[in-house]
């Protein structure tokens, strides 16, 4: 029965998965634009607040998601210093609440990759006299396969997540509802079977984004250029 | 281009966690042609290459250069004794220092294809960089090197592991990289390498610079038990 419904492609659940791309895709691509070189920074780096950046890093990791929903609603509320731009309960709102949500995620784990990328090309690139901005690039540049998890890890992180964009989005038909919200709602109102249908969808789009890029990366020759 | 010749040591010293690793060590290195470093396992080989080419923070002493620092870091190259191997192909590898300089990618290719046949690495351009044998690494390393055309080349036992054919290949390269101008300072643990390419050798003992002399003097003549006992080939305890 929700197998069925799924697969007839009704319109609005069609609507519902197409904004969750939507939203999720832009959020992953700005988090991992803010958190790749990011992590590669704090690879090639050696000052003394470093550490605590990484540990500051971990700790937003942690951070529930329905907190950071509860901030960037305060700041996007009419009387929050964000309100004149009347972002509230639309999808911009709810890409911002990703980004905070999987920048950390991204560039942790683009710091660990980065930094044994890094230990294999430091002599080489410091007696090359690259620039740190250039040792950034080529560190990203290199390692973007092995970063395709960062972002696969970024993108699951935020396909799933329904707290903060429950509470910045308002979960409002035709506008701010994805597969998540629109879960959580059918399942209170007490249809399972639209609810089983959205998370099939879910599932499926999780499963299909990672074996494309498993498939993308030929994952043979992945790591070696 | 202004040389950067001679480069003048005076009394470095190199150590870490208390023990002395270098040094002191006073040296000039000016002129034309290949030195050859020479020294047991440990002697401190690698810690001296690296301390010229400035990739290696000295304890004590000064390291003096006849140009100013943008230039010289410029106009020298290492090889390492370990080849580091970007995640790049053969390609790009080689284009990568010029790349670094801002040269186009149109023509820091063309640099690198000149570069890959010169090191008979012509039939691999377009291959991981990580997948070539031992051989064909330290080749790569070469061209890479090779292809900003320095003025000075250090390289660490660059044919460490390599068979009689590909270490022949890569003499041939350095005698005519060093005919072009580019003077060449290299360790070897190979007496029969050193014979044939030095112009004059380094003998290096326990982090002590113990001989500088024209090779065929340190090989006839060595000045201290230390170099002599080396050459017969014993075990220096
Ligand atoms: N960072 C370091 N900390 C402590 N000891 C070090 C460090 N780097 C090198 N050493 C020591 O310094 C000594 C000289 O090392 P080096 O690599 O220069 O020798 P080498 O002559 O190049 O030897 P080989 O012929 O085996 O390559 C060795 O005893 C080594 O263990
Ligand atoms: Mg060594």
């Amino acid at each position: 029965m929700a197998a069925k419904l799924a697969v007839s492609l009704d319109g609005e659940l069609v609507e519902i998965t197409i904004r969750s791309l939507q939203v999720t895709i832009t959020a992953t691509l700005i988090a991992a634009l803010i958190g790749l070189p990011l992590g590669a920074w704090l690879a090639v780096s050696r000052f003394p607040a470093r550490r605590y950046i990484i540990a500051l890093l971990n700790a937003l990791m942690g951070l529930p998601p329905v907190v950071v929903g509860l901030i960037v609603y305060i700041l996007l509320s009419r009387a929050g210093p964000f309100g004149v731009l009347g972002l509230l309960f639309t999808p911009t709102a709810m890409v911002i609440a990703q980004v905070i949500i999987i920048t950390p995620l991204i560039a942790s784990i683009a710091h660990q990759a980065m930094r044994e990328l890094w230990a294999d090309y430091r002599d080489l690139l410091i007696s090359l006299n690259a620039t740190r901005m250039q040792r950034i690039a080529t560190l990203v540049w290199d390692g973007r396969r092995t970063l395709l998890t960062a972002k696969l890890a970024g993108f699951g992180r935020g396909i799933g997540e329904v707290g903060a964009i429950m509470i910045v989005g308002g979960n409002i038909d035709n506008a701010t509802r994805v597969l998540t919200t629109a879960i959580a709602l059918e399942t209170g109102k007490g249809d399972f079977a639209l609810a089983l249908a959205l998370g099939f969808i879910l599932i499926g789009l999780a499963v299909a984004v990672n074996l494309g890029i498993h498939m993308l990366s030929r994952t043979e020759q992945g790591s070696l250029w | 281009m202004q040389s950067i010749l001679p480069l003048t040591l005076e009394d470095i010293e190199i150590r870490r966690n208390g023990k002395r690793l270098l040094g002191p060590v006073s040296w000039v290195l000016d002129g034309a042609g290949i030195s050859i470093l020479m020294g047991p396992n440990g002697s401190g080989k690698t810690t001296f290459l690296r301390a010229m080419h400035g990739i290696e923070r000295i304890s004590g002493g000064r390291i003096r250069w006849a140009a100013q620092a943008p230039e010289v870091q410029q106009a020298q190259a290492f090889v390492f004794q370990a080849p580091i191997m970007m995640r790049r192909t053969v390609r790009d590898s080689i284009a990568y220092p010029l790349r670094l300089r801002g040269v186009s990618r149109a023509q820091a290719r063309s640099a690198a294809e000149e570069w890959a046949a010169r090191v008979g690495l012509g039939a691999a351009l377009a291959r991981p960089a990580m997948v070539l044998s031992g051989g064909e690494k330290q080749k790569l390393a070469l061209a890479r090197a090779l292809v900003t055309a320095p003025q000075l080349l250090f390289l660490d036992e660059p044919c460490a592991n390599l068979d009689g054919r590909a270490t022949h290949d890569i003499e041939h390269i350095l005698q005519d990289a060093c005919k072009a101008g580019t003077r060449v300072v290299m360790s070897t643990h190979d007496i029969g390498q050193a014979r044939r390419l030095a112009d004059d050798v380094l003998f290096l003992h326990d982090g002590r610079l113990l001989e500088t002399a024209p090779k065929d003097q340190f090989f006839t003549r060595p000045a201290t038990p230390e170099g002599a006992a080396f050459l017969k080939g014993d075990l220096l305890l």
